[in-house]
């Protein structure tokens, strides 16, 4: 897919038309080339999607070609959570707890409908609705399961927010600077 | 049957016939136990298999279904019994005479909180220790404040409640130790490489050896059968795919069945054939999934990527006929949704010709190697009484002698018609249930072969009424999934919304077993049992 | 063939021109360790790119090729993150021997790393018990591994170190008889000797049948010692999550994963020092044209080719062998590698002894 055809998310570009210091933005262009190139998953499944999860890594998707490659175990050396699959009353504390081991820059892909919204399962009275009310989420793949062309898309959308990150902090200058949170403290 | 009839009025004079064909006895609380030791032990019933345990709101009493089958015989019968006392429900444990029962009474008493007498560990199974009321009675509260979402982890319990009946009658509490203080008690999961999913191992360990693993389920549990009571019987069939998403085609099919039972449906022909190939198709790719994380378990990750690689060529089929890839919502009351796609039948002959040289590439890979054959042979033993007593069907079932394949005992689709063997393997070990699955593969081929070319003309579907509503009864369908027995249980009080929907999961004995056969191994002997029962989580949590 | 040591004395009498003696050693100690430092680590880029193109094609794959041509940033990309990634601080773990091991294991990879005879006369320590060094100070690595999973206080860190700690003793024993042979076989410990010594002939052939089971079980061993599947018992992902460093987040985590890929290095140019010559180039007594022509092309190259193989050779063990049980990975060291190898030992002997080799 070529990039000009990628862009139905504007809103992450104009984040960037302020401007930045050559030197920063230089450095931070390379910071985030490397993070957004290097996003290696958890290993971490509870359903239906977990299966398609495995099938983008497999032979034929095979998400290595982007740097998604090496899925690791332990969330202390994940970069990206992808939530694949219903996560329930007595899974939160745990998926919280999983969250909060690892190490930032951390990020959370919401894969198909029951990790979005609860899904099919919405109205069960032991399924939480949706994984935004537990941890931030940065990207949403809907599906039910999503296709895996359709996580590929998502994870790619994931480098292009990772690439407009700010390492060092610089504010956003089109941001009205009575909404910029550091001016208040 | 009619002896069977005379022979339970016999043991327990006030029991009541409810239905002759499957027949059904209602029988009181308290005679239920010597019953229940009678029905197995008789030389002339011997039902030594409890295929479902089912928990029913019946209003005033809490009751209980038990589907029993005798693997010599082969009858059936079922069983119904009640707690009378709704405030303090209290029936007779059954775990000595069916070690099945271990799991599927804790289901109940977290469903329905009837407290079984003389079970060693009556903890919640699926929901959280904390949880407040029974989800599965027609009056449980389901207000998001008095369960909301909990953030902080749950107590873990290392002292279990168990209920013991003295000689008086008397029921006190006793306390059930899982893990002494002191003990190196490891948790392998609800996140964790090797649990397929999220299920929680607490494993006692002495340095490598693993002394006793306590399963802890409920990690995915959804409310599946709650959600089905509000749901009309065409809405139920979505949630049947997402139960074990390996098997999804032939979960459906048996709620299908079951329905179409109901309403004494014929399915044309041409359903009968598709619904068979579809369920051996299905059946193609979850081996072959099977093979690939097997493989990946034991540590051989290039087989995960061979396995995937022709696992595809049948997603590929199904989305071509079905749209899609995993869940497929194919199945319909009466037929199917959609009729085949015209390069059906050539694809899947030339699959049949593509897999047997992948198979023999799989075998040199991986079952020859010396590495793999020390790792399987000899591991994680199942005997087949064992393998009746958990209720373990399906291919690991078949390995350890039993002949359980629902196809042979109840033939439904096409399987009548067709021939192909029951895999059966006496060794029981992890090497036995592997090669069963292997062997499996090779059926399904020749199944599909003796089908592909034969599929009749005629209707993909009947007609049905808009709005189906099941006459009242009980009705119990099995057809024969993936991993094992997959029965669905529907209650029905002649309304569009079914009273009671079960499912028999092939997946809950599966991991009841886990204890029994990854004792006294090693670490890496827990993982090799674990993958080669082959378990789907969400199917077990339900 | 070129001689590396024209270059470094250059640099030497170039030092010693501009500074006073002592200044001049200490500058060449920082240009040595710089020099080393960086080879390490472009090494290690170079390698885990090669592991993922190689596990890739065993896989049916295409692996990385997204990220620059041919996917060859892909690996400084994973640097770029691992590097500026959080390095969390966990509760409850011994901080200083937590902080510790991870620079204990790759310190010991980086010491091991320099006793290599690269090229002709690029060598940076050779004296006159190299090999001697070699296999002590590459026994670090394990205190560095064992204190990781002491303390992290974690259980599957402990259990993991607990394994690492039997494998990697057990299998030293190994290694140290099967290069034991080869030394006994060319007589000298000093490492420049051992390949100048296999000029009319690697050991390998010369040697022929000991030295060829020494080889074998030297391969075994060896890939044993790094960690590397079919051994990787003290990570094993399916059954500890990630074994001794599963508390490890960022560079430290990159630390034993560099040190994972610089001990293969290590191990496959050993191998290739030992068995293969080295950078020595293939010489066939007698065939004086074809000898001169192999000497056309300089010896790091040589020396990079047979590596490269080696370390082919231990991706494929990899990528190809389920991984063994803790039980049987003990058994098949002293039940019969030990045996093997005693026997292997006394053989060389005698073939030393009575002269039989070529």
């Amino acid at each position: 897919m070529k990039y000009e055809d990628f862009n139905d998310n504007e809103y992450l570009e104009e984040l960037r038309k302020g401007g930045v210091d050559v030197i920063v933005g230089k450095l931070d262009e390379l910071i985030n080339w490397g993070r957004s190139n290097s996003v290696w998953p958890l290993t971490f499944a509870t359903s239906c999607c977990g299966i398609e999860f495995m099938a983008v890594g497999a032979a034929r998707y095979d998400f290595a070609r982007f740097g998604f490659e090496v899925t690791r175990a332990s969330p202390r050396q994940a970069d990206v959570i992808v939530v694949a699959g219903t996560i329930v009353h007595k899974m939160a504390p745990v998926l919280k707890r999983l969250y909060d081991q690892m190490a930032d820059p951390k990020y959370v892909i919401a894969m198909g409908g029951c990790a979005i919204s609860g899904g099919p399962f919405k109205k069960s009275y032991h399924v939480v609705r949706g994984v935004n009310t537990i941890i931030p989420v940065d990207v949403y793949v809907p599906g039910c399961p999503p296709r895996p062309e359709a996580l590929l898309y998502g994870m790619m959308q994931l480098q292009r927010k990772i690439k407009v990150e700010r390492f060092f902090g610089v504010v956003n200058h089109k941001q009205p600077k009575s909404e910029n949170p550091d001016n208040e403290k | 049957m009619e002896k069977i009839k005379n022979r339970i009025l016999e043991v327990v004079p006030e029991a009541v016939v409810v239905s002759e064909a499957p027949l059904t006895v209602s029988v009181p609380p308290l005679p239920f136990y010597d019953l229940a030791r009678r029905l197995r032990d008789d030389e002339d019933m011997r039902f030594d298999y409890l295929v479902c345990m089912t928990g029913v709101d019946e209003g005033e009493s809490l009751g209980v279904v038990y589907h029993l089958r005798s693997t010599v015989y082969g009858h059936e019968l079922v069983l119904r019994t009640a707690a009378l006392d709704r405030e303090n429900p209290e029936l007779a444990s059954v775990v000595d005479i069916w070690a099945t029962a271990n799991l599927n009474e804790r289901e109940v008493f977290d469903f329905f909180g009837i407290r079984f007498i003389n079970h060693p560990d009556m903890r919640r199974l699926f929901l959280r220790n904390d949880w407040v009321g029974y989800p599965l009675r027609k009056d449980y509260n389901a207000d998001e404040k008095i369960n909301p979402v909990r953030l902080e982890s749950e107590e873990t319990i290392d002292v279990a409640p168990a209920y013991e009946a003295s000689r008086d009658g008397e029921v006190e509490e006793i306390e059930h130790v899982l893990f002494k203080e002191g003990e190196y008690v490891v948790n392998i999961g609800p996140q964790h490489p090797a649990t397929h999913g999220v299920l929680r191992f607490r494993v006692q360990l002495d340095g490598e050896i693993v002394r006793k693993v306590d399963v802890n389920c409920g990690y995915i549990h959804r409310g599946i059968e709650k959600m089905c009571e509000s749901l009309t019987y065409p809405q139920m069939l979505a949630l049947t795919d997402r139960l074990d998403y390996l098997s999804a085609h032939q979960n459906r099919h048996a709620l299908c069945l079951c329905i179409e039972d109901a309403l004494q449906i014929e399915v044309p022909e041409r359903v009968k054939y598709i619904r068979t190939i579809m369920d051996e198709l299905t059946r193609l790719q979850s081996h072959l999934l099977f093979w690939s994380t097997f493989c990946m378990d034991l540590g051989a990750l290039t087989a995960f990527f061979y396995g995937f690689r022709d696992r595809e060529k049948i997603l590929d089929m199904f989305e071509e006929t079905c749209g899609g890839r995993l869940i497929m919502n194919y199945n319909v009351v009466g037929g199917v949704m959609q009729d085949i796609h015209p390069n059906l039948v050539h694809r899947i002959k030339d699959f049949i010709k593509y897999l047997p040289p992948m198979l023999k590439e799989y075998h040199e890979v991986f079952t020859g190697n010396i590495i793999a054959q020390q790792r399987m042979k000899g591991i994680g033993l199942l005997s087949r009484e064992d393998a009746i007593s958990y209720g373990v069907t399906g291919p690991s079932g078949r390995a350890s002698g039993w002949a359980c394949d629902v196809r042979k005992i109840h033939p439904y689709g096409v399987y009548d018609k067709v021939d192909f063997k029951e895999i059966v393997r006496e060794d029981g070990d992890v090497f036995g249930r592997y090669m069963v699955r292997m062997e499996e593969i090779l059926q399904s081929l020749h199944i599909l072969e003796q089908l592909v070319d034969n599929i009749p003309e005629g209707d993909f579907a009947v007609k049905t009424k808009p709005i189906i509503r099941l006459p009242e009864g009980n009705y119990f369908r099995s057809v024969e999934a993936s991993r094992g027995e997959f029965g669905v249980y529907i209650e029905s009080r002649g309304d569009k919304f079914p009273y009671r929907v079960k499912f028999r999961s092939p997946g809950l004995p599966l991991v009841s077993v886990v204890d029994l056969l990854a004792r006294d191994g090693k670490i890496a002997d827990l993982i090799a049992v674990g993958g080669s029962l082959d378990y789907v989580v969400p199917d077990i949590d339900r | 063939m070129f001689d590396f040591a024209v270059v470094t004395e250059w640099v030497d009498g170039l030092l010693r021109s501009w500074l006073p003696e002592s200044w001049a050693v200490l500058a060449e100690f920082f240009l040595i360790g710089l020099c080393l430092l960086l080879a390490y680590a472009v090494i290690a880029l170079v390698l885990i790119l090669a592991e993922r193109k190689v596990c890739a094609y065993f896989q049916c794959r295409l692996g990385p090729n997204r990220v620059g041509p041919w996917g060859l940033t892909q690996s400084v990309a994973d640097m770029f993150k691992m590097l500026i990634k959080e390095l969390i601080q966990v509760r409850h773990v011994d901080n200083f021997l937590f902080n510790l091991a991870p620079y204990i294991v790759i310190i010991s990879s980086v010491l091991a790393f320099g006793c290599i005879p690269y090229a002709k006369g690029l060598e940076i320590i050779d004296f006159n018990v190299g090999i001697f060094f070699l296999l002590a100070v590459s026994s670090i690595g394990i205190v560095g591994i064992l204190l990781a999973g002491w303390s992290s206080n974690n259980k599957y860190s402990l259990i993991g170190a607990m394994r690492s700690g039997a494998q990697m003793i057990s299998y030293e024993l190994s290694i140290g008889l099967s290069i034991l042979t080869m030394v006994v076989f060319s007589g000298s410990m000093q490492l420049s000797t051992i390949v100048e010594s296999q000029a009319d002939g690697w050991f390998l052939f010369r040697g022929h049948i000991p030295a060829f089971i020494a080889f074998i079980v030297y391969l075994i061993a060896g890939t044993a010692e790094t960690n590397r599947g079919p051994f990787d018992l003290p990570e094993a992902d399916s059954e500890l999550t990630a074994g001794y460093h599963t508390e490890y987040s960022g560079m430290h985590f990159g630390f034993f994963y560099l040190a994972e890929f610089l001990n293969m290095f290590i191990v496959a140019s050993v191998a290739a020092t030992l068995f293969l010559g080295g950078w020595m180039p293939l010489h066939i007594p007698g065939w004086e044209g074809f000898n001169a022509a192999m000497d056309w092309i300089p010896s790091i190259f040589w020396f990079i080719g047979k590596v490269a193989v080696m370390i082919f050779i231990i991706m494929w063990f990899k990528w190809t062998f389920p991984r063994l049980r803790i039980d049987q990975l003990l058994r098949l060291e002293w039940k019969y590698l030990l045996p093997l190898n005693l026997c292997n030992l006394l053989l060389m002997v005698i073939v030393v002894v009575f002269n039989l080799h070529f």
